[in-house]
């Protein structure tokens, strides 16, 4: 009886799709889009290899005729790019480690020890998380330069160092751990550290993953800041030298400003590529670029 | 069985003599302190800082003395709304948000409803390809698309093919808005598609089965069924958008100047520029009035889709 009546409420189930579009229709139109959405890549790289009198041809190829990494070169040697990279690159590592380091640690105050002040702290983040940058960075910039950090990438680090998303994602994980798991070791004579350090994080892997690609990602593609603190070329983040160089006075060698926006894209791409789940998963549960 | 042993413990932990809990919460603070120390420096300070600063005449001079200013009232504000170039930032920013994220959230929903429409092949290519732009440097994106959009560039190279004339794009005062819309339409998808999805895949099918069993066919389901049961869904979304889309700043910083005629002009872009002249106090008060839209916009959206529900 069971067997019989199971196949057939499957088969009810897909015949009775909520919407039935015709399926090569759908495909046809998702994979219309889906080259739309990355025409705009395309082009750029495609771009970055045509030298500067063929990408402004009208109409312009869409293959190179004579492939040149010469605007690469030109970054990377005459234009500080590399330098850029660079310092991109220890930025939003320096506040990865930040992040996961005092997140979790507060995150774990706040989920599991029951403390004066607990409640007011884990307000104050709430209230934070929908304050965006742009509020703050007047009186951050004037409280950095007091500190001798303007210009320096110890500027560029300090304010990002934590966020409200890490104590918010790290309290949510580590409230989940049950309390029994805890209270066995403190019956134990484990001390909070010990407990922190030896149960807490290796659970914590997955939310410190999540932590870790949001951090980098907003750190390397954070724009504000870094425009207000880095006033000499040597202290730019790639972002930043991209905008000052595309609406400097050399700002129509289209070829050079493709590869530059390469350089700046292309990790991050392929970074997405290869941890695509834990992009997506992270982004959409939190919302943050 | 399982009472008395839950109450020994209750009576333990109440037992527990005073200096106990007050260990617990010096331990409790010795693990927050790193994270709220850095925390209230650069974050929390900063926030009430901004609104002192938008209430004084602090500027570029008083850097090293900031505590030196003269209070001024409101005056930074009323100055701000006499001023004809930020209410056009006003405008510019509503007009970003009104058309940019009904668009987005349309759009996204159409392909979380394309991609949960029972296709198996290619999925996560798909996926992938809608989402990439949304974790790209917008800054990266916005000189991608000003090489797109020049006069003689990809798109109206496109639109001339098929005999259309297209416009200056960012130079035209009627055309740069729409066109960095598009663009934030294109970069912004991916996001509202991957909500949606979870949300469409949230819904239990029996809910489908019973709706069919009553006769309910294809747009009825989707617009009686579908809809109303996304709500929450549609609530993040608009929400994560609306922050997004009011704080508009790397585009005109990057595709127009926030030109032309001040078209494009935002008000992140105004505090920016007030920043740039030296005007700090200008600049924090500008910055204010975003917070006041992120605020009140994030609170009628509540409002929207908790009384309909």
């Amino acid at each position: 009886m069971t067997t019989a009546t199971l196949p057939a409420t499957d088969e009810r189930a897909t015949n009775r799709r909520p919407f039935r579009i015709s399926q090569p229709l759908t495909y046809i139109a998702l994979t219309a889009a889906a080259l739309l959405m990355v025409l705009p890549f395309t082009w750029m790289i495609l771009g970055s290899f045509k030298d500067n009198s063929e990408i402004i041809a009208n109409p312009a190829a869409w293959l190179p005729e004579q492939w040149t990494l010469s605007n690469y070169a030109d970054l990377v040697g005459g234009l500080n790019f590399s330098n850029a990279f660079v310092n991109s690159f220890v930025v939003a590592v320096a506040c990865v480690i930040g992040n996961l380091a005092f997140s979790s640690m507060a995150g774990y105050a706040l989920a599991k020890i029951d403390f004066a002040g607990r409640r007011l702290l884990f307000g104050l983040v709430l209230g934070m998380l929908m304050i965006p940058p742009i509020a703050t960075f007047v009186p951050l910039f004037v409280l950095v330069t007091n500190m001798g950090l303007s210009n320096t990438l110890y500027g560029l680090i300090l304010p990002y160092l934590v966020t409200p998303l890490g104590v918010f994602l790290m309290r949510q994980f580590i409230g989940e751990i049950p309390d029994a798991l805890l209270e066995a070791a403190q019956i134990d004579g484990a001390s909070q550290w010990r407990i922190f350090w030896q149960i807490v994080l290796p659970l914590c892997r997955p939310p410190l993953a999540t932590l870790a690609i949001l951090t980098f990602l907003a750190q390397w593609n954070n724009f504000l800041w870094p425009l207000v603190v880095a006033q000499t070329e040597d202290k730019y983040t790639l972002p930043v030298a991209l905008a000052l160089y595309s609406i400097g006075q050399n700002g129509t060698n289209y070829a050079l400003l493709m590869a530059g926006a390469a350089l700046v894209v292309l990790p991050i791409l392929v970074l997405f590529l290869l941890l695509q789940r834990q992009f997506i998963q992270g982004v959409a549960s939190t919302g943050i670029k | 069985m399982s009472v008395p042993e839950l109450k020994s413990v209750g009576g333990s932990r109440t037992a527990r003599p005073a200096h106990g809990r007050r260990r617990r919460s010096l331990i409790a603070w010795a693990f927050a302190a790193p994270y709220f120390l850095l925390f209230v420096v650069f974050g929390a300070g900063p926030v009430i800082a901004s609104l002192g600063f938008s209430v004084t005449d602090i500027g570029v001079r008083d850097v090293r003395s900031p505590f030196g200013v003269n209070f001024v009232g409101l005056s930074n504000f009323a100055e701000l709304f006499g001023d004809e170039q930020f209410r056009r930032a006003i405008l510019n920013t509503l007009y970003f948000v009104a058309v940019g994220i009904p668009l987005t959230m349309g759009l996204g929903l159409v392909a979380a409803i394309a991609l949960n429409s029972g296709i198996n092949r290619l999925k996560g290519v798909f996926r992938v390809s809608f989402f990439a732009p949304f974790v790209t440097s917008i800054i990266a994106i916005a000189v991608v698309w000003r090489y797109l959009y020049q006069d003689d560039g990809f798109i109206n190279g496109v639109l001339a093919r098929i005999g259309i004339a297209g416009p200056d794009w960012l130079n035209d005062p009627h055309w740069a808005m729409p066109a960095l819309i598009v663009m934030a339409v294109w970069r912004n998808i991916g996001l509202p598609m991957v909500i949606f999805l979870a949300g469409l895949q949230g819904i239990p099918r029996d809910v489908y089965e019973a709706a069919a069993v009553d006769g309910s066919r294809g747009f009825t389901t989707f617009w009686r069924i579908t809809l109303p049961l996304l709500r929450p869904t549609t609530l993040v979304v608009a929400v994560l958008l609306s922050i997004g889309y009011l704080q508009f700043f790397e585009e005109p910083f990057v595709m127009t100047g926030g030109g032309p005629l001040d078209s494009t002009i935002s008000i992140g872009y105004y505090a920016y520029e007030q920043f740039g002249f030296g005007e700090y106090g200008m600049a924090a008060a500008a910055s204010y009035v975003l917070v006041a839209f992120i605020v009140l916009l994030s609170l009628l959206q509540f409002r929207i889709f908790r009384n309909r529900g």
